[in-house]
């Protein structure tokens, strides 16, 4: 008896202390598995040679560094920009080399750490908004040079300021469990069955450039989901056209549009860079047209390739569009005579939602002092909701061939309020 | 016909409802204050105030307007803009002031104290050919009350 129940009670221990010992280990593994070393700080700065710092230069013009690290042309990289999100509002950092509030006591290791697992060198984790899922395929090389480049930028002393996010997410310790979900780690592999320009291209698009970012549909997690890479997706509500089978382009895009188109933001038979992606294209024309050109060579490669369309404008008449847009988009008007495409040829047009058309209208193409960009005034102020609304509707129906667009006064709406 | 309301009074037009509201402001009610410049929205020499908000009239199709408030230049009365620019003589040849003044007048409307940036953002869409940008400059921050000349 006594022996039995000294056996109870060591066994009811036992249990007790498997358990204990199981949420130990639990701790310990996930804490483990959360938890990365801050890794030490390097002091004064380093000197890399120019060749290195030329290619950092063009690597981080092709990743978009400055898109959103740099807020203002002055003080390039001192960071600022928010990067509004489903979840809230993520502000970009300094990524000078200032070593207070940039990376100036980042080691290389720090650098590539954050570029390949969102961790920064303190050993927190970063947003996903930095695209280092896109980053970690980014060769060593690769990520050396473009840290050789920040390294050497001018150090400017400037916070971020504070993200807007709620409970939970604004614990970065969440990501921990995104990455597991989402992150896959693993070295840029070229496909034998393409060349090397198609190969260098498609490293460039998707290590570096992170297309995918807008032109991939992201889930609820906002993860871009997995087998649909570039089948199109949208940004600060922009709708980001797929770049693959389902491009909505009128005319297929070829290489030598697609090069011509990221090398200068416009293409006569598909029409300027618009929204978010004029930056980009901004970022591209420094970027040796090699590169720009292999990553047109990709790209290509995937857009469906349709027998030539016949640009078919169909009969109408609407006075908004007479007074407004007719200046310069109606049949003969001074700007079709100078390499702007027909309204039928445009993307946003022909796009299976009215954002872009919508976007346009109400924002116009922005006047960029001192370049030499297209131009559209905005109509924001001219135009009510149910006026662009039905402007919209009738672009669609005259010059284009698809389905009406549903929900357009809605859609006016939210975007007018989101601006 | 087609109504509109132009500096508070209201007015019966007969024109095709595509007619840019600058053809009839000029035409039809003989008010000559915003000027033709490029009639594609790129010059801002036609600029009124439509609802508080400035817009290019020769981009405006007239049939838009209805139940709007619009606003000329014959309607501001002698205001601390028009004041100003007299002041900083910021007229060269003329042509493009009308619309820099309502431009201005909408800026100052909405954002009583704008800084430099914002002074030059906002008229960044109107030209002038002459080159008196910065007196025009100058005029508005004397409007804006921080003085003229900088």
């Amino acid at each position: 008896m006594v022996v039995t129940k000294l056996g109870m009670e060591a066994g009811m221990k036992l249990s007790r202390g498997r358990v204990v010992a199981a949420v130990a280990a639990v701790l310990i593994v996930g804490g483990w598995a959360v938890w990365h070393p801050s890794i030490a700080p390097v002091e004064g700065r380093a000197a890399f040679p120019p060749e290195q710092i030329a290619r950092g230069a063009e690597l981080a013009a092709v990743g978009d560094c400055g898109v959103c690290h740099t807020t203002d042309g002055s003080r390039p990289y001192a960071s600022g920009r928010g990067v509004p999100t489903p979840f809230g509002v993520v502000y970009a950092t300094n990524i000078t080399s200032d070593p207070d509030t940039g990376i100036g006591k980042w080691s290389e290791a720090a650098f590539r750490r954050a570029m390949r697992d969102g961790i920064d060198r303190e050993g927190r984790h970063l947003y996903p908004v930095l695209p280092y899922p896109h980053f970690t395929r980014a060769t060593d090389q690769d990520i050396a040079a473009m840290y050789a480049f920040l390294m050497t930028r001018a150090p400017v002393h400037a916070d971020a300021p504070p993200n807007q996010l709620p409970f939970p997410l604004n614990q970065r310790v969440v990501l921990a469990g995104w990455n597991l979900l989402y992150l896959s780690p693993g070295p840029w592999r070229a496909d034998p069955a393409h060349d090397a320009d198609w190969n260098r291209g498609a490293y460039l698009v998707e290590a570096i450039g992170h297309c995918g970012a807008c032109h991939t549909p992201r889930n609820v997690l906002g993860a871009e989901k997995g087998g649909q890479a570039l089948s199109g997706g949208e940004a600060e509500n922009w709708y980001a056209p797929p770049l693959q089978a389902a491009s909505p382009a009128r005319e297929a895009w070829t290489v030598d549009s697609l090069a011509t188109y990221l090398h200068t933001g416009f293409d006569a038979h598909h029409g300027a860079a618009a929204g978010p992606m004029t930056a980009v294209t901004d970022e591209l024309a420094k970027v040796p047209a090699a590169d720009v050109r292999a990553m047109a060579v990709y790209l290509a490669s995937m857009m469906p390739n349709p027998a030539p369309v016949s640009v078919v404008v169909h009969d109408g008449a609407n006075p908004v569009f007479a007074g407004a847009c007719g200046g310069c988009h109606g049949v003969d008007a001074p700007m079709t005579r100078s390499g702007a495409p027909s309204l039928a040829l445009s993307t946003a047009v022909n796009a299976p939602t009215p954002r872009g058309v919508i976007q346009v209208i109400l924002r116009g193409l922005p006047w960029r002092e001192g370049q030499a960009a297209p131009y559209m005034p905005s109509f924001a102020s001219a135009l009510t909701d149910g006026q662009v609304a039905d402007l919209a509707a009738y672009l669609r129906s005259t010059y284009s061939d698809k389905p009406a667009w549903s929900d357009l006064p809605a859609e006016v709406a939210k975007i007018r309020g989101a601006s | 016909m087609i109504r509109l309301t132009v500096n508070g009074q209201q007015h019966e037009v007969d024109a095709e409802p595509d007619t840019p509201l600058l053809y009839v402001l000029r035409d039809d009610l003989g008010l000559n204050g915003a000027k033709f410049g490029c009639g594609l929205g790129q010059c801002g020499s036609c600029t009124v105030i439509v609802d508080g908000q400035p817009v290019l009239s020769c981009l405006m199709p007239v049939s838009v307007l209805s139940g709007r408030q619009v606003r000329t230049i014959e309607g501001l009365g002698g205001n601390a803009v028009q004041h100003a620019f007299a002041e900083e003589q910021a007229a060269q040849c003329g042509y493009c002031i009308a619309g820099m003044v309502m431009r201005a007048t909408a800026l100052l409307e909405q954002n009583p104290h704008p800084s430099e940036h914002d002074i030059r953002e906002h008229l960044s869409l109107n030209l002038c050919r002459c080159g008196t940008h910065m007196r025009i400059l100058a005029a508005v921050r004397r409007a804006a009350g921080q003085g003229g000349k900088s």
